[in-house]
């Protein structure tokens, strides 16, 4: 099961197994991961799941759909490798993947 | 006998979900139990009348937490049963088998439950309400290419139902009781939209008509309504609201007015004991100064953020801006704010002919709530603008107003 770590804004770290085919928000939602809430289960309606990929895994995760970027560039902590992380499907190649979770989400 | 302190949860939905995970974030190390009446651990209900319905989505991918994520966290769960009654004097829980479960805690997340259409042959098979799981998989069954679904009610819940049904290629007709679809919830030129959408992805909306009663021989034929109409069918959605589920309290003494009153803390003011959220709590709201009612998910997600907090003996206010969505084909509604009351309403973009804009509630001169279709950015201002009372003015909203660009700049 691939393995992911959530960074939050004061730099600790989680570590969660995902199935492949949840998502990185659902990961987190359901390894009482604060930091991604999700509200809208995963419906791209709420924004309340902003996550940043780490660099080394922007290209294996892509860029944000235009949806995604629409609401993603409404928040002040907005990166060039921002997501949302509801929007980002766990897959084996994403064993590893490295996420920081922003401080407005706490 | 397990002596340890045990958080007793009744109801099983979004409330009781996020609750459970507070509680043991917030350092709850006691038992913590659930009772729910719904068979499924607690699953997203928004997706009933959109992705669930047109198949989409399985039951599975619909809950909330995987059934791993609940044994990680040490819940007790029992499904598929009712409670009786509530005695506060002996912290005890009554099940409808008898059984008697005692609590040191205790959260009510008793959601709501569907209002009924009381008329001739509503008990026909073929007519359905769209509430939990159980529904949604009833009506799944009916829905049939080329067939006919008259839907009563013109609220989410129909003209969600109604957009699903008209893309699985079923003739719908939607029957509303006054002169405009979301009466409740929305401004005149927002009804007229959504009344425009339907009518050109060729769903037939009838206003001012009040279904009298329902015909059919082994099942639902035809919906007659008092006007003298009469609407073939093969299947019926009812969407005429809910009633929050407060008999419980009410039986015990704890305060009722249209939903289980509790302080900023969801705390029962007659029992620190027992706390409430979701659909069945009403709040005192410290951004509109007056108390709330609301059914939505963040509602109830924020609310039992609160509550866990009350029941683990610490302290931290539910204080929300209210929002709300709804996807109806090409559609994403956003809802920000409470427009039950306003006295102006500014539209950005262009409501008659295009499928994005964005309508203003003003107050006052006050912004109090906006309604954005297909505009993400302006609704996530709105939210931000909202909840840190930054309040630009008709002219700054309009569509000639300011770019979103320098609303931006306005709420950083």
């Amino acid at each position: 099961m691939p393995l992911i770590t959530y960074i939050d804004h004061k730099g600790n770290a989680f570590e969660a197994d995902v199935p492949v085919g949840d998502s990185v928000m659902q990961g987190a939602v359901d390894n009482m991961i604060d930091g991604i809430i999700g509200e809208c289960g995963g419906a791209c309606a709420c924004a309340t799941c902003h996550c940043i990929v780490e660099d080394a895994w922007f290209e294996k995760t892509g860029p944000a759909s235009d949806d995604e970027k629409l609401m993603l560039e409404m928040s002040s902590e907005m990166q060039d490798n921002s997501r949302l992380s509801c929007q980002i499907e766990v897959t084996e190649d994403l064993d590893g993947l490295v996420v920081h979770m922003p401080q407005s989400q706490y | 006998m397990n002596s340890d302190p045990t958080a007793v949860i009744i109801g099983g939905s979004h409330a009781a979900s996020q609750l459970i995970t507070s509680l043991r974030q917030q350092g709850w190390d006691g038992r913590i139990l659930v009772i729910s009446d719904e068979k499924q651990l607690p699953y997203h209900r928004p997706p009933l009348s959109k992705t669930y319905l047109s198949g989409e989505k399985t039951p599975e991918n619909l809950l909330i937490r995987k059934p791993a994520a609940y044994e990680k966290l040490d819940v007790e769960w029992r499904l598929n049963t009712h409670v009786e009654s509530i005695d506060r004097k002996n912290k005890v829980v009554v099940l409808d088998n008898g059984e008697l479960l005692n609590y040191n805690k205790l959260a009510l997340c008793t959601g709501a439950r569907v209002k009924k259409l009381a008329i001739a042959g509503a008990d026909l098979p073929g007519i359905h309400y769209l509430r939990n799981l159980s529904d949604a998989e009833a009506i799944k069954k009916d829905i049939k290419h080329g067939g006919r679904a008259v839907i009563i009610g013109g609220g989410y819940i129909g003209l969600e139902t109604a957009a699903l049904l008209r893309k699985m290629g079923m003739a719908v007709d939607v029957l509303v009781h006054s002169s405009r679809v979301l009466r409740r919830v929305t401004a005149g030129p927002v009804s007229d939209f959504f009344t425009r959408i339907h009518t050109e992805e060729g769903v037939q909306i009838h206003t001012r008509e009040k279904p009298d009663s329902f015909e059919g021989d082994k099942k639902v034929e035809s919906v007659i309504c008092a006007s003298g109409k009469r609407f073939l069918t093969d299947l019926v959605i009812i969407g005429i609201g809910v009633i929050p589920n407060t008999e419980l309290a009410e039986a015990c003494g704890l305060s009722v007015d249209d939903g289980i009153v509790v302080d900023e803390f969801c705390a029962t003011e007659e029992d620190r004991d027992i706390v409430a959220a979701g659909d069945c709590a009403r709040h005192p709201d410290s951004i509109y100064n007056r108390f709330l009612r609301l059914e939505s998910v963040a509602n109830a997600t924020e609310q039992a953020i609160s509550a866990a907090a009350t029941m683990c003996g610490k302290i931290k206010p539910y204080s929300a801006v209210p929002w709300f969505w709804s996807d109806q084909y090409d559609l994403k509604l956003q809802m920000v704010g409470l427009n039950d009351d306003y006295d102006q309403v500014i539209i950005r973009g262009d409501i008659e002919n295009s499928r994005s804009f964005v309508a203003w509630y003003f107050l006052n001169g006050k912004l109090v709530a906006a309604d954005c279709v297909n505009r993400l950015q302006e609704f996530r201002l709105a939210q931000q603008m909202l909840k840190n009372g930054i309040n630009p003015g008709p002219e700054e909203l309009a569509e000639d107003g300011l770019e979103v660009r320098q609303l931006l700049e306005l709420i950083k």
